[in-house]
């Protein structure tokens, strides 16, 4: 019998990692600084979603901690980054 | 056997709303023509394609019998900093001047608070009137 979970998580790995090109085609090629952040933003996300997905797929809790960080760690950046292009200064 | 086969169909059906829905929210991400209209597409759809993966995620292994909450963190944390960066880049494309067209003027102050310089920047000449940065 075909495993449907098994089945979803084939398809989602296929949706996320064409979701992940696209998203590195903006930041590559996107015209304004914003468009650069906001495509990195997305990138973290992203990337959030397919370390969920693995441990989904191994039936294990231990990428969990790996996933909360790059979520921390990601809007760090962003507001870092947005800080920067604002202020010319992260930490004033 | 036939409780297994409903959740295992409730994971499934989340793990693939939450791809398609992350999918939308890159295809916007790329195929929207301006900055201000792009930045719609991914903080709403991957906020809610990570959700749903968290709760297929959750499901399953409370299924298993080892649950835990773990997950709910990462998705709060996701619902609570999605909002804030957005607002951040929205200030970053205001105050560049990336938007396509000028923003109306405040109804109380004289101009929007992120292009008020205060004087004792302009004396230090720091970089960031938006006269002096191009946008690029």
């Amino acid at each position: 019998m075909i495993d449907l979970i098994d089945l979803a998580l084939l398809f989602t790995y296929g949706c996320l990692g064409v979701s992940l090109l696209l998203t590195m085609l903006r930041l590559i090629a996107g015209p304004t600084l914003g468009d650069r952040v906001l495509a990195l933003d997305t990138l973290s996300i992203n990337a959030v979603a397919l370390i969920v997905l693995i441990g989904i797929a191994g039936r294990t809790q231990l990428l969990f901690e790996a996933a909360l960080i790059i979520a921390m760690l990601g809007f760090v950046s962003t507001v870092a980054y947005c800080r920067f292009a604002l202020r010319g200064d992260i930490i004033e | 056997m036939t409780m297994d086969l409903i959740i295992e169909a409730i994971v499934a059906l989340c793990i693939v709303i939450g791809g398609v829905f992350t999918l939308v929210g890159s295809i916007g991400l790329i195929k929207l023509n301006r900055p201000m209209p792009r930045l719609h597409a991914p903080t709403k759809a991957s906020t809610l394609g990570v959700g749903a993966i968290l709760i297929a995620s959750m499901l399953l292994s409370f299924w298993r019998g080892e649950g835990s909450l773990h997950e709910l963190l990462i998705t709060g944390f996701l619902f609570v900093t999605a909002p804030i960066s957005a607002l951040f880049i929205a200030k970053v494309h205001l105050h560049r001047g990336e938007m396509a067209q000028d923003p109306p003027p405040p109804p109380m102050d004289d101009v929007w608070a992120t292009l008020d310089t205060p004087p004792e920047d302009l004396e230090a000449g720091r970089p960031d009137q938006p006269s002096a940065t191009p946008a690029e």
